[in-house]
């Protein structure tokens, strides 16, 4: 699963958005949720799997993180998005300031 | 990874007018969107667009530099598609005309905006059927050229 389908599901968002307040353990995780415990955690496999969260051992726990670099691809796909916006606002600037030498 | 976008065009213009029209709020309101913006260090402002999904429409900026007739750097927080990204114009003189640079940084994995963009209504469908096979000419295309 590439990290656009990860983050096309509404659980895994609600997951992602926890964890962007910081590190959380999976039993702390399921309290936000109204699905069992087991449905979380095949949710957190998808997004270990996918590189947008990691986890480590912490007594008997788990503790879920956010992989910084995860969404890295989203990332990239807004930068070509705003590219395509500058690049058309340096078009409209171009036409302006062909206006301003003509004073109209 | 931080990505990037950074563009140059040369105008026939002198660095003067292109100044002109990246400052002041009646010309920018033409070229770029309806705007109070005030070319002075600290200034708070705002640009106004359109909403989209997962986007206000609205961009809060905070000017950080501003060198007369070369330079001008804001901060671009559109919340929504854009998160809090710094925008940067540099102007250098090209023959009798400006050869201007514009710099947008600091778009980055977990920002605010990537979630924002994703949560708004369609999004899901989007996401699933046409973001892949989008992702994958970002990767031929490169985005930081």
């Amino acid at each position: 699963m590439d990290v656009f389908e990860v983050i096309g599901d509404r659980t895994r968002r609600n997951l992602i958005e926890l964890l962007a307040d910081g590190e959380r353990s999976a039993g702390e995780l399921v309290t936000h949720f109204d699905v069992s415990f087991s449905a979380i955690s095949q949710q957190l496999r998808i997004l270990s799997e996918a590189g947008v969260v990691a986890s480590r051992r912490h007594g008997r726990q788990r503790v879920y993180r956010l992989e910084p670099d995860g969404l890295d691809p989203v990332a990239a796909w807004t930068a070509q998005y705003a590219r395509r916006f500058w690049d058309r606002k340096l078009r409209n600037l171009g036409r302006l300031l062909e206006r301003m030498k003509h004073g109209t | 990874m931080e990505r990037e976008i950074v563009l140059e065009v040369t105008y026939p213009d002198p660095p003067e007018a292109v100044w002109c029209a990246l400052t002041q709020p009646d010309l920018l309101r033409e070229w770029l969107m309806e705007n109070n913006f005030r070319p002075e260090k600290g200034a708070r402002c705002e640009f106004r667009m359109p909403p989209g999904p997962g986007f206000s429409g609205l961009v809060q900026c905070e000017v950080i530099e501003v060198e007369l007739h070369r330079r001008l750097v804001y901060t671009w927080d559109g919340g929504g598609a854009w998160g809090k990204t710094t925008v940067a114009w540099t102007l250098e003189p090209s023959g009798s005309g400006t050869r201007l640079r514009l710099e947008h940084r600091g778009f980055r994995g977990f920002r605010p905006f990537l979630l924002s963009l994703m949560m708004g209504s369609g999004w899901n469908k989007k996401l699933n059927t046409a973001l892949p096979k989008i992702l994958k000419r970002v990767e031929y295309s490169g985005v930081n050229s």
